[in-house]
């Protein structure tokens, strides 16, 4: 594919097309078949295109909270995964961690892009927005938990002890044996 | 599926967190450890040189080593070090073949080989009392094909055989009390006479046969002042005695059973007569007596008349005599003269005549001559040549011939008493040493060669020059600070009272000195080095000092000796300072404070409960009274089972006019038990350990404080009845009971006994642990205990969010009257071994984890990881718990044959281990002495902070530039391709 645009954007500058035109019908040299209308289309325009343009917007809609509901999946996913790799810190946990944290954080800063397609005056896409958020900070959360669960997060006093060096002493003693 | 995954990954874990064994391969041996074999200060030498063989002397010494050098050289051919207690008191070869030591008082006779140090045989003599033993080797006295050598120890007189060391006959003398001073052979005779005293007033002599040990005369005869013991005998029938007043020389002739006393008052021979001394050499019809530093050489005349023939004014040092050819005996005198020695060797029938007369250069850090050994060769003019063995003040042993030092051997190192660490001077900017060794070729070079080791490629030749470039480049024994701190001074203090700076990387010597007293005077000329101390470590203010170690000596050796300070600057080795204090010493306490020059102050106590200050200046003393009420000092008085602590009172300006001088008050005693209690050991941490944090942190995330304080003291007891040898109590009698008192305030912290154990105690003191090691009578094992005590009065900082603002009093100082609250957790477990003394690694900043290092009784060193002797552990640990690395308890601790830091090597006679941090944090110097030296580096935790030495960069270069050519290369095709698909 990339090769034959590479030839379409390149290649030729020109062509002449010597086939035959027989099959388009725009040809006014022969006539159209009884009965045919050329004019019916046009006339009906109005109500298709209402008609095409609602279909439209719940297509919009259903693709819409097709979107938002996509995080659920990888939510599982991540649940699983999550659970495969155990309580233990080593690479394989902390990578997928990390990706759990990683891919609602990119979802959420891009929900915008992510729906623009299906914008639109007459869809409502507020709610499917705020699945898609609420999923993804689910998403989130699920990776913060399995951060705790590793034991990464500082919520434990030992966390914040751990490298107090031991207080200073008041006094100070010596002694010992007697030289002998 | 998931559970195999799991499984795997766990198996992982456990690979990876693994216990590390830190063996070493063979080609590593040498490269971070030296080891110095030493043999003390020398007794006696007997000279091996005969015609054929390789000349050697054997040489016994204060050490308890019985040697074999090589005459040559000085290399060791062979050595054994005897027991501590199996003191040598003679050595001497029988049957030109073995080599005899009688020691422990007389009671160990043995043969060892002479070629190779084999053990022949070994008797061990009765023996009913101690006294003074006698060992004898009668050359040419032969019984029945025998040749006994005569021993007398222990109130009896042994004739062993030198063949295998049977006894063929003794002697019982214990009833009597005699004490046997000579055993003397008339040639051609098979009866011996042995001459002793009784009760030290009764000469008698018994002519015993010397086939059967019957006695065939005995005579005796009363002297009514009294022998002092001192005997030199002169001739086959005449030995000449000091009477008890030390006034009197008697000689005793003893000639056909006959004995016959002649008194020569000493005022009659030399004009100020004084307390007199016979030296010990033996002389034929002559003998050398000492009269206040005068040495005389007195003629014994045919009926016991003295003459002196000869005196010496300076002091002198002589050898035995030598019988040289045509019936001759000569003896060597050796005296100093400025920085000279003079030896002479001379006839004693002809004081006149000098046979030798050689003048030395000698180094002044040698001090005087304290023994000579001579021996005679036939020089290629078939004139007699002569070599001596010299033994120096400071232990040094050294072979003069043909007027020079032939070798020397600092044999002052195998009684080392007191070690400090020092650092070397910095770099100077604009010499790099490495760049003037190094250029960019030979850096390369030896880049791929080392990368044809890694790659196996290496030929034996390659495998050498690899080898030594590793010793060579790592530049290990240059004179200078390195970045990782590899490079140090260990500064050993020597019995002798001489300071050595050893190199970390070779373990030579950069520079040795030899106290001196400031006031030379008669009773202290070469004062005794107490012990050792960092004076000043510049490294933020005054940079531009040298470091220096205070030397803490004492005039003589009773405890109210006056002291001795010395300052030596450590680059140099030169003495900086020198000062009698003028009051005695019987504790060093250095204080945790500097000067703006960052001299440490230290406290010194005399023997009246005053301590003195020092450094003595205005500075030091300003800050000392800020810290006044702060300073505290404890005496332990072991005989008595008392602890005092005390407490600073006043300057003591009301009796003497010295400022820096203070009372002190009495605060605290701590008394023990006297029936039921003894102090075997007592241990505090060390003062310079760096403890990273004061948390410990549990599986579970639960902290726990650790109680650290430099003011603890462990103390152990044990019942009067068990402090002797193990086994000689059973264990309802005996009980270990250990301590934790706060030396501020007396306070018993904790207190642990243990029934049915004994002595001795070997412990070890760090951060909030102690580890001690003692012997369970129960058991019939060895045991060793860890203590670790927390603070149970910060266990509330348990708050997150408070901790999180920092509203927390953990690190505010404390005081030791705040009644600390605390707890132990403690554990046992059983050791196989016996143990000499125990050590820790310490670093930089405390991160590292520890290894406890065990000097085990088989001269050896045992890296035994902390985390085997932690009382978290037990027998099931939980998943959690075993991640952590808790190991599983066992009841006994595992001796893992490749920790042992001295892989095959022996630090015979071991006494102590010291540790010091290098600078990277992984790191740390070990250096054990005893009669041999041993150093080398350790990582506990592996060298997780840097490479190692053998890490290939050459292979990382080729690495990236293989991959940079790689993807410059696909990046080129890659476009051609493109192109070529353009132009289809």
């Amino acid at each position: 594919m990339d090769k034959g645009k590479a030839v379409m954007g390149t290649g030729r500058r020109w062509a002449v097309d010597f086939s035959d035109q027989s099959t388009v019908p725009s040809t006014r040299d022969i006539l159209d078949p009884p009965g045919f209308s050329r004019a019916s289309p046009e006339q009906d325009d109005s109500a298709t295109s209402r008609q095409k343009k609602d279909a439209e917007a719940n297509w919009k809609l259903q693709k819409a909270w097709e979107v938002a509901q996509s995080p659920f999946k990888n939510l599982m996913m991540m649940g699983f995964m999550m659970w495969m790799a155990g309580n233990t810190v080593h690479l394989f946990s902390i990578g997928i961690t990390f990706s759990a944290l990683w891919q609602p954080l990119s979802a959420l800063q891009s929900v915008g892009k992510i729906f623009e397609p299906f914008k639109d005056n007459k869809v409502e896409l507020l709610m499917p927005k705020l699945v898609f958020l609420a999923l993804n900070l689910g998403g989130l959360a699920l990776g913060i938990w399995k951060l705790n669960t590793l034991g990464l997060l500082p919520t434990h006093a030992s966390d914040w002890v751990s490298s107090l060096p031991p207080p200073q002493e008041i006094e100070h003693s010596g002694g010992g044996y007697v030289f002998h | 599926m998931a559970m195999a995954i799991r499984v795997c990954l766990l198996l992982l874990v456990f690979l990876s967190s693994a216990i590390v064994s830190f063996s070493l391969y063979e080609d590593q041996v040498g490269l971070m450890d030296w080891h110095q074999r030493y043999i003390g200060k020398v007794k006696h030498a007997v000279f091996h040189t005969q015609k054929t063989g390789r000349k050697r002397v054997i040489v016994s010494t204060e050490e308890n080593v019985v040697a074999s050098l090589d005459l040559r050289h000085g290399e060791i051919f062979w050595r054994h070090v005897l027991g501590t207690k199996d003191a040598i008191d003679g050595v001497d070869i029988a049957l030109g073949k073995y080599v005899i030591t009688l020691s422990s008082q007389g009671s160990m006779l043995r043969a060892w080989n002479l070629p190779d140090g084999q053990m022949v045989w070994e008797t061990s003599l009765h023996s009913a009392q101690s006294s003074k033993s006698l060992l004898s080797v009668p050359i040419n006295l032969k019984a029945d094909k025998d040749y006994p050598i005569l021993v007398f120890g222990g109130g009896y007189l042994h004739a062993v055989s030198a063949i295998d060391g049977e006894v063929l006959w003794k002697k019982d003398f214990t009833a009597e009390g005699f004490e046997v001073q000579r055993v003397l052979q008339p040639p051609e005779s098979s009866v011996i006479y042995v001459l002793g005293f009784l009760h030290s007033s009764e000469a008698v002599v018994y002519q015993i046969d010397s086939k059967t040990g019957e006695v065939v005369a005995q005579k005796s005869m009363v002297f009514p002042g009294g022998f002092s013991g001192e005997i030199s005998s002169v001739s086959s029938d005449k030995v000449v005695v000091l009477d008890s007043t030390r006034s009197i020389l008697v000689t005793i002739g003893f000639l056909d059973g006959d004995i016959s006393f002649h008194k020569t008052p000493i005022s009659d021979l030399v004009e100020d007569s004084g307390n007199a001394e016979i030296l010990s050499p033996l002389l034929s019809d002559m003998l050398a007596v000492k009269v206040s530093k005068r040495t005389m050489f007195v003629r014994v005349g045919g009926e016991g008349k003295l003459e002196v023939v000869d005196s010496l004014s300076d002091e002198t040092a002589m050898s035995d005599s030598l019988p040289v050819a045509d019936d001759q005996v000569a003896f060597a005198s050796v005296h100093h003269e400025g920085s000279k020695i003079h030896l002479m060797v001379k006839l004693v029938d002809d004081l006149d005549t000098v046979l030798l007369r050689e003048s030395i250069q000698m180094d002044q850090h040698r001090g005087r001559v304290h023994k000579v050994f001579i021996n005679n060769y036939i020089k290629t003019d078939r004139s007699n040549g002569f070599r001596a063995l010299i033994v120096m003040e400071d232990h040094s042993l050294l072979l003069l011939q043909q007027g020079a030092i032939v070798w020397s051997r600092e044999e002052g190192l195998a009684s080392v008493t007191d070690v400090t660490t020092a650092e070397l001077p910095v770099e100077k900017d604009g010499v790099s040493v490495a760049k003037v060794e190094h250029t960019l070729v030979d850096w390369l070079k030896g880049h791929v060669l080392k990368l044809k080791g890694s790659l196996l490629l290496a030929s034996p030749e390659d495998v050498a020059a690899i080898q030594e470039m590793r010793m060579q480049s790592s530049g290990r024994s240059k004179l200078t600070r390195d970045h990782n701190g590899f490079r140090k001074l260990f500064i050993a203090l020597t019995r002798a009272g001489k300071l050595f700076a050893l190199h970390t990387g070779d373990g030579r010597i950069v520079w040795s000195m030899l106290l001196n007293s400031p006031s030379k005077s008669e009773a202290c000329e070469r004062p005794s080095g107490i012990s050792l101390y960092q004076w000043q470590v510049p490294h933020h203010h005054a940079m531009d000092e040298n470091p220096s170690v205070l030397v803490v000596g004492r005039c003589g050796s009773d405890s109210s000796a006056p002291g001795v300070l010395s300052l030596v600057d450590v680059y140099t080795g030169k003495e900086i300072s020198s000062s009698d204090i003028g009051h005695s010493v019987v504790q060093v306490m250095p204080l945790p404070f500097t000067d703006s020059t960052e001299q440490r102050l230290h406290l010194i106590a005399d023997t009246e409960g005053h301590v003195h200050l020092y450094p003595k200046t205005s500075e030091a003393l300003s800050i000392f009274q800020r810290e006044f009420q702060n300073v505290y000092w404890y005496t332990v008085e072991g005989d008595d089972g008392i602890i005092r602590g005390h407490a600073m009172k006043s300057s003591c300006a009301g009796e003497t006019a010295d400022e820096y001088c203070f009372t002190t008050r009495e605060l605290w005693t701590v008394v023990f038990p006297s029936e039921s209690e003894k102090i075997i050991s007592t241990l505090t941490r060390k003062p310079n350990e760096v403890v990273h944090t004061q948390a410990k942190v549990s599986t579970d995330q639960d902290v726990l404080y650790k109680y650290v304080s430099r003011n603890l003291l462990f103390v152990a007891t044990v019942s009067p009845k068990g402090a002797g040898e193990i086994g000689s109590v059973t264990p309802e009698e005996s009980a270990l009971v250990v301590y934790l008192i706060d030396t501020i305030t007396g306070r018993i912290l904790h207190r642990l006994s243990h029934q049915g154990c004994q002595g001795p105690v070997h412990a070890v003191f760090s951060e909030n642990w102690v580890v001690y090691h003692y012997f369970n009578l129960r058991a019939h094992k060895y045991e060793v205990t860890v203590v670790e005590i927390y603070d149970q009065s910060r266990a509330e900082n348990k708050n997150v969010w408070k901790l999180v603002l920092g509203k927390h009093n953990l690190t505010a100082p404390i005081s030791s009257y705040s009644r600390p609250e605390m707890f132990t957790k403690s554990q046992s477990y059983f050791f196989a071994q016996s143990v000499k003394t125990i050590a820790v690694t310490s670093t930089a900043k405390g991160i590292t984890s520890k290894q406890l290092l065990i000097g085990t009784i088989g001269d050896q060193i045992l890296a035994l990881d902390k985390r085997f002797v932690d009382p978290r552990r037990t027998l099931n640990p939980s998943q959690a718990e075993k991640e952590e690395g808790i190991i599983p308890l066992t009841d006994s601790l595992p001796i893992i044959p490749q920790s042992y830091i001295t892989h095959s090597l022996k630090v015979e006679g071991l006494r102590g281990i010291v540790t010091a941090p290098a600078k990277l944090e992984s790191t740390t110097h070990v250096f054990a002495y005893g009669v041999d030296l041993f150093y080398t580096r350790l990582a506990p935790s592996k060298t997780y902070d840097s490479l190692t030495d053998d890490f290939s960069y050459a292979l990382l270069l080729i690495t990236i530039v293989a991959l940079v050519a790689a993807i410059y290369i696909t990046w080129v095709i890659s476009e051609k391709r493109e192109l070529s698909e353009k132009w289809r």
